[in-house]
């Protein structure tokens, strides 16, 4: 239960194509990772899943079943909101309770899943607050509650965590693994956010102007970014992308090499360069260097490294993790 | 951080609201002692403020010369009936305004407040003759039908802003738990938007209330309202300074005290969206 298959999917607002045409396979339980810069199109993607907007052209099968015409309700999904929409009037126990209450079950098990809902969330000291009573953590929870009690085939969550602070979404981001650890329910997860891709997710799905660029699995992505939007978009911070006389050298328009992947030295290197900016984070040194010819490198240190604005570097990036592209920017 | 203020300036904007309340007040307050007032002292200059024969006169006199009660129960059905009649055209509007607007929702909402802006007088002779030809003058569901259309485009607007507050993925929410449309109104538009409901409705009561303009010209006896039972008291000749102020606080007691009750959610209503 829970596999989802996108044929030709796409939707048109008024004169903009939103998603041109996306072809997608997600297998039964697995925790897909939508993740794309804002307005590429991903949101939108979601909820033509889910139901909330029709789609232009193309079908949605869910478990075999043509989905495209049913629905939201009929899909059998459950969404968890950005704003975590949750009924402003009702307890916390009624809005876990409402899915159940909208599919006409009797009181008794409606008590009893709504009880263990809230005992996985740590919700059942929370019950009969209402839901401005309670923390963005606690709002989050509830409106997963409301999503899981319903045993859906598939959980959909729109950027669930991007209202919640630093620290609190770090908490979230383990709780939702290890609640997906726990159901095996398939879970499609929105997130503009590539750390959430890369720590939550089985497969990653990068969405650019509503087109997909690459899918696969995060170290897949990492190591073999299909183009220069991927490589670029994955992995933090930035993989530098240099053009010129470097990347000519090795048959390439443009040659990529992740800042963790440069030898820095003080003494002798392939480049020599001035640091612009040193960020000292204790576990690791991010510093930008000016390397003449090649232009601005970002380059990681592990631990601490004592260098400071001015300072001469040398570096020298290693041959075996370059990335190469070519003048369409996809990868060699 | 609330801002220090000094004593000094706090007595000093303590006095000044009060003053101006006391001013804005001051109309109604003279007409309530006016309307206790022989009609001697009521024309006495200078005038008497609280020292003076106080007499029920003016109350059974106007009561004798004209019946109130049938007047009150005019202004209960207009003003209710056309707030009501008015809600029911207005919510579903506000609703499809509010959670599906289109590009021309902004040009249709300014488009209906734009006749607002039209004095009424414009547009007096053409419903006279339409309420002549109707057989509408002088009844009540001529009034309520002109008042409905009359608050109307008020009623669109406050339901309409008050709407925009619900979020929509809570609708969506609703409609992803498996809620029909029905449900979803009954569950949870509903009991979110009764606050805001409540506030529109009791403003126009209050407005149609107080409407004298086409509840004067196109009424005379049987479907008058407070407003004319105001007016037949307000003549150029003869002494009737404190009957007309007898008239009118009896007119204008039901909506003070239902006003009274209510204030909180007027307010409300009055500043939701404004201030959160």
């Amino acid at each position: 239960m829970g596999s989802i298959t996108l044929r030709s999917v796409s939707k048109v607002f008024g004169e903009a194509k939103v998603i041109p045409s996306i072809d997608l396979q997600i297998n039964e339980g697995e925790f897909v990772v939508f993740v794309g810069p804002s307005g590429c199109g991903k949101s939108t993607l979601l909820r033509l899943i889910a139901g909330l907007e029709d789609v232009s052209g193309g079908e949605i099968v869910i478990d075999g079943q043509n989905a495209t015409e049913l629905p939201p309700a009929k899909r059998g999904l459950a969404m968890v909101f950005q704003s975590y929409a949750l009924y402003p009037h009702m307890s916390v126990r009624s809005n876990i309770a409402f899915p159940l209450k909208m599919a006409g079950m009797d009181k008794g098990e409606i008590d009893r899943k709504v009880s263990d809902a809230a005992r996985v969330l740590n919700l059942t000291d929370y019950l009969e607050r209402k839901p401005r009573q309670l923390s963005g953590g606690q709002r989050q929870r509830v409106a997963i509650g409301r999503a899981i009690v319903r045993q859906p085939k598939a959980f959909l969550f729109d950027e669930p965590l991007s209202n919640l602070d630093a620290a609190l979404r770090v908490n979230m981001r383990l709780e939702i693994s290890e609640l997906h650890q726990q159901l095996k329910t398939t879970m499609i997860y929105v997130t503009h956010d590539q750390v959430e891709a890369m720590t939550m997710a089985d497969k990653i799905v990068v969405l650019n102007r509503g087109n997909i660029e690459q899918v696969g699995s995060p170290l897949e992505l990492y190591r073999k970014p299909a183009n220069l939007f991927v490589a670029g978009f994955i992995g933090s911070p930035r993989m530098n992308l240099i053009e010129g006389k470097f990347a000519e050298a090795n048959g390439a328009k443009t040659v990529g090499i992740r800042p963790e992947h440069i030898g820095l030295s003080r003494d002798s290197g392939l480049w020599e360069g001035t640091v612009t900016i040193a960020e000292h984070l204790g576990s690791d040194t991010f510093m930008h260097i000016e390397v003449p010819d090649v232009g601005t490198v970002t380059a990681r240190a592990g631990g601490e490294f004592g260098v400071r604005h001015g300072d001469r570097v040398y570096l020298t990036p290693d041959e075996t993790k370059l990335h190469r592209f070519n003048d369409r920017g996809l990868a060699l | 951080m609330a801002r220090k203020v000094s004593t000094q300036r706090k007595v000093a904007f303590t006095v000044m609201a009060w003053t101006i309340g006391f001013l804005m007040f001051f109309p109604i307050l003279w007409t309530f002692l006016t309307s206790f007032k022989s009609e001697g002292d009521a024309i006495a200059s200078p005038p008497v403020f609280l020292f003076f024969n106080w007499t029920m006169e003016n109350y059974h006199e106007v009561q004798s010369r004209s019946d109130y009660f049938s007047h009150f129960w005019n202004s209960v059905v207009i003003s209710f009936g056309s707030t009501l009649l008015g809600l029911l055209i207005a919510i579903p509007a506000a609703w499809a305004m509010a959670f599906s607007p289109t590009k021309r929702t902004k040009d249709v909402l300014m488009w209906m407040l734009s006749t607002k802006m039209m004095p009424p007088v414009g547009a007096l002779i053409p419903i006279y003759l339409i309420f002549r030809d109707g057989g509408l003058l002088d009844s009540r569901i001529g009034l309520v039908v002109v008042l409905t259309l009359i608050n109307l485009p008020i009623i669109v607007w406050m339901l309409y802003t008050y709407f925009k507050e619900i979020p929509g993925e809570i609708l969506e929410a609703a409609r992803m738990d498996g809620a029909s449309l029905m449900k979803e109104v009954i569950y949870v538009l509903t009991p979110m938007a009764v606050p805001g409901i409540a506030s529109t409705l009791l403003l126009n009561i209050i407005l149609a209330w107080n409407e004298a303009f086409w509840t004067l010209n196109l009424t005379t006896s049987n479907a008058a309202p407070l407003t004319t039972f105001i007016a037949s008291y307000s003549s150029p000749e003869g002494l009737f300074y404190a009957k007309l102020s007898a008239a009118s606080t009896m007119a204008i007691a039901p909506i003070v005290i239902l006003g009274w009750f209510s204030q909180k959610q007027l307010v409300r209503g009055l500043t939701f969206g404004a201030v959160k």
